[in-house]
């Protein structure tokens, strides 16, 4: 099974990397460009083929490793 | 004082410690491979240096902070051994639950490297009793991640407790404005665990041990873990 996990940054938080991207952009003359904030994707392939199981399999990798929950949050999209 | 000093992929900073506490102690600590599942027997001290492990991926400190090794150095922090983070040593303690926060991306998106002064905000710990409340000190400072941050309550309980170390300062003892090169919240350049007993700050005192290179102001701090 394939799954996509998404970490971003809480709401509040400075985001300097986001806020020199939305420079860049705005530099390039993209019209309308009103914030960027930066985060991550991991695209992981699990052995698992239970959807609850993976989805708990991945909570734990997000809780454990993936995410810093102090300062992100994370999204689970199982395929 | 028996002293391990924890060696990671990409930690660059363990010779500078290994030379600090050697000339302050006159034993030499031991270097522990991040792969090993226990410390040498009788380690008072456990020192996680600086550098870069494991090139910073995923976040700064974030793979090394769940090495094998650290499991051995949350027992000793149980115990109510000491532990030492300097600089991406502070990103790991933090990152392995050692220390509350997190260190995020500086301010002003800059790699801080120059002298900083920092102001010493309690000289009643094992690691500072050697300095003088309110005492500035100059030491080195080099990082791209010192951004101190942590959730209001926890700031409060840190403030509340006494267990802010040191703040960024100017060399009159101001804190904050633009003495803070980082936008760390509180102005915070290091904190302690409830018991006192663990350290993380960024600053680089085990580089400013002898005045050959510029000062001797991080010296204290290894005199003062010395006596405790």
């Amino acid at each position: 099974m394939k799954a996509n996990i998404i970490v971003t940054l809480k709401n509040g938080l400075l985001d300097p990397q986001g806020k020199a991207i939305e420079g860049a952009l705005k530099s390039l003359d993209i019209p309308g460009v009103e914030s960027v904030r930066q985060g991550k994707i991991f695209e992981v392939e699990l052995a698992e083929q239970d959807r609850a199981k993976a989805q708990a399999l991945l909570k734990t990798a997000c809780e454990k490793l993936l995410a810093n929950t102090i300062v992100e949050n994370y999204r689970i999209e199982l395929a | 004082m028996r002293a391990a000093i924890i060696l990671f992929p990409g930690s660059n900073r363990e010779g500078d410690v290994h030379r600090a506490l050697a000339s302050v102690t006159g034993q030499n600590p031991a270097i522990v491979w991040h792969g090993e599942h226990e410390l040498p027997a009788g380690t008072d001290l456990v020192v996680l240096p600086g550098g870069f492990s494991y090139g910073d991926y995923l976040r700064c400190g974030a793979i090394a902070a769940r090495s094998p090794v650290m499991d051995a150095v949350r027992a000793h922090a149980r115990r109510g051994g000491r532990v030492l983070g300097i600089c991406n040593g502070f990103q790991i303690a933090c990152e392995a639950g050692l220390l509350p926060g997190v260190l995020m991306r500086n301010k002003n998106l800059r790699f801080a490297c120059h002298m900083q002064h920092l102001r010493v905000e309690r000289a009643d710990t094992g690691f500072t009793s050697h300095y003088r409340k309110f005492q500035v000190i100059k030491v080195a400072i080099a990082h791209g991640e010192g951004n101190y941050t942590a959730d209001a309550e926890t700031l409060a309980r840190l403030e509340g407790e006494g267990r802010v170390a040191f703040r960024y300062c100017d060399a009159q003892g101001r804190v904050g404005g633009g003495a803070n090169p980082n936008g760390s919240a509180n102005d915070i350049a290091g904190i302690y665990s409830d018991n006192l007993k663990v350290l993380g700050l960024m600053p680089h005192p085990e580089n400013l041990i002898d005045p050959l290179v510029g000062g001797t102001d991080g010296r204290a701090l290894f005199e003062s873990l010395l006596a405790a």
